[in-house]
């Protein structure tokens, strides 16, 4: 007879092993569902995870890794503050898009300026459009108790109705022909995030979410707040007895997770993407929630497993082109991803037993 | 603007049809909340529904049939929730929001060459004398099927949870998973099935929004209703009656918003559109202050250690 055990303690080699194990379970599981879509199989796991790194067009395709993981990371840095500590902000697709609207805002609210000081403001803009979108639903839940999981997950669909009425009114490019969107960020020199060393996809953003990766990491294991957190997320009890304040923690996480998806919208919208327009939001937000778990809540875990998401980012992109699968097919990819992880994590905390229980 | 234009017998008739898949995703989370479990994956299983009853109903001709794949197809994404918290022992939250995750991309998946597709109709029942009264045929009596099942199923689970002893069992189970337990109840088997009557009921509220409410198919189509179902569950304090309720409100605020955007009123389109998110926030914040009502175990995972 086939039983659970609980350990006395997690077990510290499943628990680095457990994301390897969940990444080749959906190699497998991905490449029979590529099967099943009439693709072969194990040509569409290399093009995804081979092709942008060591591929014919790599040196095309790895600065992209940058400039994917770069938004990624920032965002799961901010989550998995607040996930570890049982505060789950998963709006962080509308943080990102009021960073991006207000940053972009800012900026274009000196056009045609070329003063140097423009892009600073909106680097602060944009921190301030995420900061102020979590503090709904933080201060809902230390004021009133409301639900933060429901709430911020409603104002990502506030934000993108939003994001609609200003890139058709608000911040819409009066030489734009009357099309929809702002003006190109990329084109006006003050308020571009261009790259750092021409041709790597370095840009501020990168460095944002590199220093946010080591201050996430010093606050975790050096800092007061950052065990708070670690003790509210392991045993609330004891938590509270300690003089844990929990208003000024959900206000603290969710506010700098907001801030810091903020920061990644604004990098974005002031770089790759270059304009504020309806569809400018493609599902970071989300993405970085499965980031945050794929990399164990750890500062240098998130920074590997951006970089992993980003591989199936392009990888997807290139398969989509070379091999048809659809675009679809990715995100089922990196949904199974988030399943399989959550399933082997049962051997983190739990021993396979074999055999009759005995009696204690 | 031109307010006469909406017709005020229509506009509940439309509500009625605008609240059913809420409603139905909502009771079936009642129960599956009742039994202890929170399902944050309501919206990935209804947009499952909603494609595989499409595309059933497409393929076969029959919506009925569609209802029914949607059903299973809802039940066969929850078993997936269930492996992950009953028996993986994982974080509901988190294991919610990957099924919701993996619901929205298979949905897109399965979906590619149904975009753009009509599906057969739904018929209205049609009750000789009733269904041709004024005022009143038209908005109680002329409705197709399934909005009368969720009804039904609101009323049915309300007796369930209240006077049946299998009622009693969940509610135990939800209250004090080890209490239940020592007394003998079979914990994860109770939970097994609230969460797979679950699933089944938002493939049904998603089914019927790609057959009945809109009727198409497109990507991302429940567009959080699976998520304002959640919210009404809070709202409904746990009470089947007050689910229909609250579905009825959101209902009537999704279509007056829908029929103010028509007639063309002075506020913007994009600001309309949100209003049925930004109600669902203020509801949650007048409801919030009360959670006596909340089951006690909700959301802990049980593990038998013995």
């Amino acid at each position: 007879m086939i039983r659970l055990e609980k350990r006395p303690q997690p077990s510290r080699a499943w628990s680095l092993a457990t994301p390897l194990v969940a990444v080749l379970a959906t190699m497998a599981f991905g490449g029979l569902l590529f099967a099943a879509l009439g693709k072969p199989p194990v040509e569409a796991i290399r093009t995804i995870f081979w092709e942008p790194l060591f591929g014919e067009f790599a040196f095309y395709y790895r600065p992209q890794l940058l400039v994917k993981g770069a938004p990624l990371v920032l965002i799961a840095i901010g989550l998995s503050l607040g996930f570890r500590a049982g505060i789950w902000n998963i709006g962080a697709e509308g943080q990102y898009i009021m960073g991006a609207i207000f940053g972009a805002g800012a900026g274009l609210a000196f056009y045609p300026s070329d003063s140097f000081l423009i892009f600073p403001f909106m680097v602060i803009a944009g921190a301030f459009g995420g900061w102020i979108w979590a503090m709904i639903p933080a201060v809902l839940k230390t004021r009133f108790g409301t639900n933060e999981i429901l709430v911020s997950l409603m104002l990502v669909y506030v934000a993108e109705q939003f994001l609609a009425s200003v890139s058709l009114g608000l911040l819409k490019n009066p030489e734009g022909f009357g099309f929809p969107g702002s003006r190109n960020l990329q084109s006006w020199d003050a308020a571009h995030n261009a790259e750092l060393i021409a041709g790597t996809g370095m840009h501020w953003g990168v460095v944002s979410a590199l220093i946010a990766v080591i201050f996430a990491y010093v606050l975790l294991n050096r800092h007061m707040t950052g065990y708070h957190i670690r003790l509210t997320g392991e045993a609330p009890r004891a938590a509270r007895f300690a003089g844990v304040n929990p208003a000024r923690l959900v206000l603290f996480c969710l506010g700098t997770s907001g801030a810091l998806a903020g920061l990644a919208g604004m990098f974005e919208v002031s770089g790759p993407s270059g304009q504020v327009s309806i569809d400018f939001n493609v599902g970071y937000g989300f993405t970085a929630i499965i980031v945050a778990f794929l990399g164990r809540l750890h500062p240098v875990g998130i920074l590997l497993a951006g970089g992993l998401m980003a591989l199936t980012y392009i990888g997807g992109d290139i398969a989509q082109s070379n091999l048809q699968l659809p675009a679809a097919a990715i995100q089922v990819f990196q949904g199974m991803l988030l399943f399989f992880l959550l399933a082997f994590d049962l051997l983190t905390n739990f021993r396979i037993a074999i055999g009759k229980p005995e009696v204690a | 603007m031109d307010l006469s234009a909406i017709n005020p017998v229509l506009l509940i008739a439309s509500l009625m049809v605008a609240a059913t898949p809420l409603l139905l995703a909502a009771i079936g989370e009642l129960v599956v909340e009742k039994s202890g479990v929170l399902n944050l994956g309501v919206e990935g299983m209804m947009i499952v529904g909603a494609i595989a009853g499409f595309a059933t109903a497409v393929e076969s001709g029959s919506p009925l049939l569609g209802f029914v794949a949607a059903a299973f197809a809802g039940a066969a994404l929850s078993v997936l929730f269930a492996i992950l918290t009953q028996f993986a022992q994982a974080n509901q939250v988190a294991s919610g929001l990957s099924l919701t995750l993996f619901g929205l991309g298979l949905s897109a998946l399965m979906g590619q060459s149904y975009v753009g597709i009509k599906p057969p109709r739904m018929g209205d029942i049609h009750i000789p004398v009733l269904s041709d009264l004024p005022v009143i045929g038209p908005i109680l009596f002329g409705h197709d099927i399934i909005l009368y099942f969720g009804i039904a199923l609101t009323a049915a689970v309300w007796w369930m949870l209240k006077y049946s002893r299998m009622g009693l069992v969940l509610r135990a189970v939800g209250e004090n998973h080890d209490a239940a337990h020592a007394l003998g109840y079979k914990v994860l088997r109770i939970r097994l099935m609230a969460i797979l009557f679950g699933g089944a009921c938002a493939g049904l509220g998603g089914a019927y929004i790609s057959l009945i409410r809109v009727p198409q198919w497109t990507e991302g189509m429940t567009a959080g209703i699976g998520w304002i179902a959640l919210a009404l569950v809070v709202f409904a304090s746990w009470k089947p009656w007050r689910a229909l309720l609250g579905a009825y409100l959101f209902g009537g605020v999704t279509v007056v918003q829908l029929n103010l955007q028509a007639a063309g009123v002075a506020i913007p389109v994009e600001y309309l559109a949100m209003s049925p998110y930004l109600i669902t926030i203020l509801v949650l914040v007048i409801l919030s202050a009360d959670k006596s009502s909340a089951p006690a175990s909700l959301g802990r995972n049980f593990h038998a250690s013995r």
